[in-house]
C-alpha cells in the first residue's frame, strides 16, 4: 500500500514544473486555472470593444437630431446588443478571469478545484456569446426590444424576426457556464483553502466573489426559466405573459428583475472586492473595517433579492408594493454607505501613491458614489415617477457600471499585469490612459442626467431640439471614451510584451507582500503555484477580525 | 393643430421641471430634498476624501498610520445615514400616497397606447380620437437631410392633441392595444406604464391652462421614439365650448363626393402617414424579414375589392383597419396602388368604397 502511495508521490513530483503544453491546443484542452484566466480577460477584452463599437454607434445617431445612419429597428438592437455583450460577455467573464487568476492565488490553492469544469465553462460562454452574436446577421436582425426582452414585444413578429430562440438558446448557455463557473468558485474557496486561512481572513476579493456566486446560482436559473416562458409562448402557444390566454406581461418584469437586481451586484460586488484589494497597498494601511466589509456585502447580497420591483414603479403595483420596494430599497444606501466610508477611511492618515490602480481606485470610489446619490434617488417611488426609462437612469446605471466596473476592471489589470508577466506597464501612458478615460467618462454621462431630467426618454434613436446640446457633448464623450480605451488595449500587448523592460520584483508594488499571498510568489507567476500551500497568509488586510 | 403651438421650442433645461400640478410640484420638491441631501453627503465624504489624498500622500513625507477599525465611527456611520432615510421616507410616503389616489375625480379618460400613437376615450361623453406625430416631424424624421430644427416641436407635437379643463381631477384608465407603452408628461408629474389586457390608473388636476408635451416612455418597437403626447388644459369654459364642438365635428358624415387623382394622392398620402408608414416604411418597401414591401405586392396592386376585403379584415401580423371611413378608404387605396413604385392605374372614389352604412 505504502509502495502504491510512493509511485504516485514520485510521479507527481516528475510532472512538478511543467509548463503549459505546446501550440494552440494548449488553449483549447487547457485545465490551468491561469491559462483559462488569461482567455476569460481577453475574451472580455474582445467584447468589450465589440459592446463599445455598438455604443459608438448608438452615440453617433444620437449626436444630432434626425436620423442620420441607422434605421430605428437597427438602433433598437444596437442599444439591446450593447448591454447585452457588455453584460454577459465583458463584465462577467472578465470579473471571472479575474477570478481565475486570482482566488487561487489568494488561498493558496494549486488550481480550481474543478479545472475541467472551468474549461468547459470558458468555452460554453465563448458558444453562448457566439450564437447571440450571430443574429446580427440574420433576417430581421437581432433582437431589439430592449436587453430586459419584455414581452409582448419581444415576441411580435413584425418586432423581433428569426433571432428570439438564439438570444433564449444563448441566455441558456451563458447562465449554464455562469453556474459551473461559481459552482468552481465556491467549492475552491470552500475546499482549498491554505490550512492557515480562516474565512475570516480571505482577502476581500474572495469574499465578495464567494457571495457572487451564490448569486449567481441563485439567479441564473430564474432568468433561464423566465426566457424559456418566452420561447414556449412564441412557439408552443403557453401564455405566461398574455393576457389574452390568462397571463400576465407584468409577471415576466417580476421574473426579469428577481434576477436582473442580483445581476447588477453580481457585475459590482467583484468591483468592490478589488477596490478594497488595491487601496490598502496603495494608501500602504490595512483596509479599514473588514468585518464590517464582508458584512456589508453580504447584506448588499441579501437586500438584492427583495427589491426587485423598484425597476417597476410605474407598472402599476399596489400602493402597498410601493411603499415596500421603496423602503426596501432605501436600506442598500446603508451598508453601501459604509463600504465607501471603509475605502475614505482606509486612505485617511494613509502614505498614499497615485499608481495607474490607485487612480481608477479613487474615481471609482468617486464616481460610483455618484451613481449610488443617483440609485437613491430614484428609490423614492414617487420622484421616480419621472426619473423611470429616462436618460437619468441611463445616467445612473452607467455610473454604476463604466467608471465603476469597467474602471475597477482597469485598475484590476494595471495592478496584477506586472504580477502575471513580470513586466512593468507603461506608467505615463497608463496615466494618460486614466486621465483621458475619467474626463471623458463624465463628458459622456454627467449631461445624461440633464437630458433625463429634461425629459429625454431612453431607447429612441431621435429626439426633440431642446436635447440636442446635451446629446452632442455626451457623444463628443463618447467617442473620446472608446478612441481612450484603445491606449489601454496598447498597454496589455506591450506589457506582455515585455513592457518598460524594468523587471519587477516578487512584491510589484511596495509592501504589497503584506497585503495579500500573491505578492509572495515569484514575478512571473509560474504556471504551477502552490503544489504545497503555504503556512501562513498575510493578516494586514484583516487584522481587525483579530 | 393651432391650438398646439406655443413657442417654437420648449425651453432648455438641466433640472427637473416643477410641473403644473400640487403632485408634480410635491415631486419637485422631493427631489430638490433629496438632491440636496446627496450634494450634502458627496461634499463631506469628497472632501475628507480630497482632503486625505492632498495631505495625506508619501511624496509628502505622510508615514502611514495603521489603524484599521473604529467601532464608534463605523456604529455612527451606519446610524446616520439610517435616520436620514427614514427623514425622506416619511414625505416621501405622503406623496406616493397622494400620486395613488384616484378617488373623486370629476371626468375619466381612456388612454391606449397603440403602436404607435394614442387613443383617447373620454368615457363621460362620447369624445373618442386618435392622436398622432404630426405629419411635419413626421415627414422630417423620415426623410434623410430633412432638417428638424426647421420642424416646430420636432416629435413633440400631434394632430389632436388631448384637451382637458384646468383645477379638475381628471382620472386616466390606461391600457394597450398590442405591446406595453408609457404615458408620459413631464408637467404633470407621472408617469405610468400602459399594459395589454389590465389597466392601470393614474389621475391629474392641472393648475394653470396651457400646453403640456411628453412622450412614450416604455420601449414599443421601432417608432417608439415617435409617439409624442400634448396635453391642453383649457379653463372650464373654454373647455366646454371645445367638447361641443368636437362632438359636432364627430357627428359629421365624411365627405364621399368625387374628388380628382391629385386630391386622392394626396389625402391617401395623409391617411398612409399616420397609418400605414410605421410599419410599411415611406417608400413602402417594408422591413426585410419583418414587414412586406407594399411595393409591388400583389395584394396592394390586385383587385380594389380584395384589397379593401383585407385592409378591413387585418391579419394575425396587421390590425384591421375597418376604423377608417369610405373616403380615407378610397384615398389610401389609390395612393398605395400608384404611389411606392406601384402603377396600378386606377383611381378609387368614395362612392366606390364606402359601405352602405358607412357613417362614420
Amino acid at each position: 500500500m505504502s509502495a502504491v502511495v510512493d509511485e504516485h508521490d514520485h510521479h507527481a513530483d516528475d510532472h512538478h514544473d511543467h509548463g503549459p503544453a505546446k501550440g494552440l491546443l494548449r488553449w483549447i484542452t487547457t485545465t490551468n486555472h491561469k491559462d483559462i484566466g488569461t482567455m476569460y480577460l481577453v475574451f472580455a477584452l474582445a467584447m468589450f470593444f465589440v459592446g463599445g463599437a455598438m455604443a459608438m454607434v448608438i452615440r453617433a445617431e444620437l449626436f444630432e437630431p434626425g436620423l442620420q445612419f441607422v434605421d430605428p429597428a437597427f438602433f433598437n438592437s444596437m442599444t439591446t446588443m450593447h448591454a447585452l455583450v457588455m453584460v454577459f460577455g465583458a463584465v462577467m467573464p472578465a470579473f471571472v478571469g479575474l477570478a481565475n487568476w486570482q482566488i487561487p492565488l489568494m488561498i493558496g490553492a494549486a488550481d480550481m478545484a474543478l479545472p475541467r469544469m472551468n474549461n468547459m465553462s470558458f468555452w460554453m460562454l465563448v458558444a453562448g456569446v457566439l450564437l447571440l452574436a450571430s443574429t446580427l446577421f440574420m433576417e430581421g436582425g437581432a433582437p431589439n426590444g430592449g436587453w430586459t426582452l419584455y414581452p409582448p414585444l419581444v415576441l411580435q413578429p413584425i418586432t423581433v424576426g428569426k433571432a428570439l430562440p438564439f438570444a433564449v438558446f444563448s441566455v441558456h448557455l451563458l447562465g449554464i457556464s455562469s453556474i459551473m463557473g461559481a459552482i468552481n468558485i465556491i467549492a475552491t474557496i470552500f475546499n482549498m483553502r491554505a490550512p492557515a486561512m480562516k474565512m475570516m481572513d480571505m482577502p476581500l476579493f474572495v469574499w465578495t466573489w464567494l457571495i457572487t456566486a451564490f448569486l449567481l446560482i441563485a439567479v441564473m436559473p430564474v432568468f433561464a426559466g423566465a426566457v424559456t416562458m418566452l420561447l414556449t409562448d412564441k412557439f408552443f402557444h403557453t401564455s405566461f405573459f398574455n393576457a389574452a390566454g390568462g397571463g400576465d406581461p407584468v409577471l415576466y418584469q417580476h421574473i426579469f428583475w428577481f434576477f436582473g437586481h442580483p445581476e447588477v451586484y453580481i457585475m459590482i460586488l467583484p468591483t468592490f472586492g478589488v477596490a478594497s484589494t488595491i487601496i490598502p497597498v496603495f494608501a500602504r494601511k490595512p483596509l479599514f473595517g473588514y468585518a464590517s466589509m464582508v458584512w456589508a456585502t453580504g447584506s448588499i447580497a441579501f437586500l438584492s433579492f427583495i427589491v426587485w420591483a423598484h425597476h417597476m414603479f410605474t407598472v402599476g403595483m399596489p400602493i402597498a408594493g410601493e411603499l415596500y420596494f421603496m423602503y426596501a430599497t432605501m436600506i442598500i444606501a446603508v451598508p453601501t454607505g459604509v463600504k465607501v466610508f471603509n475605502w475614505t477611511a482606509t486612505m485617511w492618515k494613509g502614505a498614499m501613491t497615485f499608481e495607474t490602480p490607485m487612480l481608477f481606485s479613487i474615481a471609482f470610489v468617486v464616481l460610483f458614489t455618484m451613481g449610488g446619490f443617483t440609485g437613491l434617488m430614484m428609490s423614492i417611488a414617487p420622484v421616480d415617477f419621472q426619473y423611470h426609462d429616462t436618460y437619468f437612469i441611463v445616467a445612473h446605471f452607467h455610473y454604476t457600471l463604466v467608471p465603476a466596473s469597467i474602471f475597477i476592471l482597469m485598475a484590476a489589470g494595471y495592478f496584477w499585469l506586472p504580477k502575471w508577466t513580470g513586466h512593468m506597464y507603461n506608467e505615463k501612458i497608463g496615466q494618460l490612459h486614466f486621465w483621458l478615460s475619467v474626463i471623458s467618462v463624465n463628458i459622456l454621462f454627467f449631461p445624461q442626467h440633464f437630458l433625463g431630467l429634461a425629459g429625454m426618454p431612453r431607447r429612441i434613436p431621435d429626439y426633440a431640439i431642446q436635447f440636442a446640446d446635451w446629446n452632442m457633448i455626451s457623444s463628443i464623450g463618447g467617442f473620446i471614451f472608446g478612441a481612450s480605451q484603445l491606449l489601454f488595449l496598447y498597454i496589455v500587448i506591450d506589457t506582455v510584451r515585455g513592457g518598460t523592460g524594468e523587471k519587477v520584483s516578487d512584491e510589484v508594488w511596495e509592501d504589497a507582500g503584506k497585503h495579500g499571498l500573491e505578492w509572495t510568489l515569484p514575478s512571473p507567476v509560474p504556471y504551477h503555484t502552490w503544489t504545497t500551500p503555504p503556512t501562513s497568509a498575510p493578516t494586514e488586510h484583516v487584522l481587525d477580525s483579530h | 393643430m393651432a391650438l398646439g403651438l406655443g413657442a417654437a421650442q420648449a425651453d432648455y433645461t438641466l433640472n427637473l421641471m416643477k410641473g403644473v400640478t400640487k403632485v408634480s410640484n410635491d415631486i419637485y420638491d422631493l427631489h430638490m430634498l433629496i438632491l440636496w441631501i446627496c450634494v450634502a453627503i458627496g461634499v463631506g465624504v469628497f472632501g475628507a476624501m480630497f482632503y486625505s489624498i492632498y495631505h495625506h500622500r508619501k511624496s509628502k513625507g505622510h508615514v502611514a498610520a495603521q489603524f484599521h477599525e473604529n467601532t464608534t465611527v463605523e456604529i455612527i456611520w451606519t446610524i446616520i445615514p439610517t435616520l436620514i432615510l427614514v427623514g425622506m421616507a416619511i414625505p416621501a410616503t405622503k406623496t406616493m400616497l397622494e400620486l395613488n389616489d384616484v378617488e373623486k375625480s370629476d371626468m375619466t379618460i381612456q388612454v391606449t397606447g397603440r403602436q404607435w400613437y394614442w387613443d383617447y376615450k373620454y368615457l363621460d361623453s362620447d369624445i373618442h380620437f386618435e392622436s398622432h406625430l404630426d405629419e411635419a416631424s413626421e415627414r422630417a424624421h423620415r426623410t434623410k437631410g430633412a432638417d428638424p430644427r426647421s420642424v416646430p416641436h420636432y416629435l413633440l407635437n400631434v394632430d389632436k392633441p388631448l384637451v382637458i379643463p384646468v383645477k379638475k381631477k381628471v382620472r386616466f384608465v390606461l391600457t394597450s392595444a398590442d405591446v406595453i407603452h408609457s404615458w408620459w408628461v413631464p408637467d404633470l408629474g407621472w408617469k405610468k406604464d400602459a399594459n395589454p389586457g389590465f389597466i392601470n390608473e393614474a389621475w391629474t388636476s392641472v393648475d394653470k391652462a396651457g400646453t403640456y408635451r411628453g412622450q412614450c416612455t416604455e420601449l414599443c418597437g421601432r417608432d417608439h421614439g415617435f409617439m409624442p403626447i400634448v396635453v391642453i388644459a383649457l379653463e372650464q369654459p373654454e373647455y366646454d365650448a371645445w367638447v361641443i364642438k368636437t362632438l359636432e365635428q364627430q357627428k359629421q358624415k365624411p365627405d364621399l363626393s368625387d374628388q380628382s387623382s391629385q386630391q386622392l394622392m394626396a389625402h391617401g398620402e395623409s391617411v398612409y402617414l399616420k397609418n400605414c408608414v410605421g410599419c410599411h416604411q415611406i417608400n413602402g418597401a417594408g422591413v426585410p424579414g419583418l414587414i412586406p414591401a407594399l411595393t409591388g405586392s400583389a395584394i396592394a396592386t390586385g383587385k380594389w375589392e380584395s384589397l379593401d376585403g383585407f385592409l378591413r379584415a387585418g391579419t394575425s401580423k396587421m390590425p384591421k383597419f375597418d376604423k377608417l371611413n369610405g373616403k380615407e378608404f378610397a384615398e389610401l387605396m389609390t395612393y398605395v396602388r400608384n404611389n411606392l413604385g406601384n402603377k396600378v392605374g386606377d383611381e378609387l372614389q368614395p362612392k366606390q368604397t364606402a359601405l352602405p352604412d358607412d357613417d362614420d
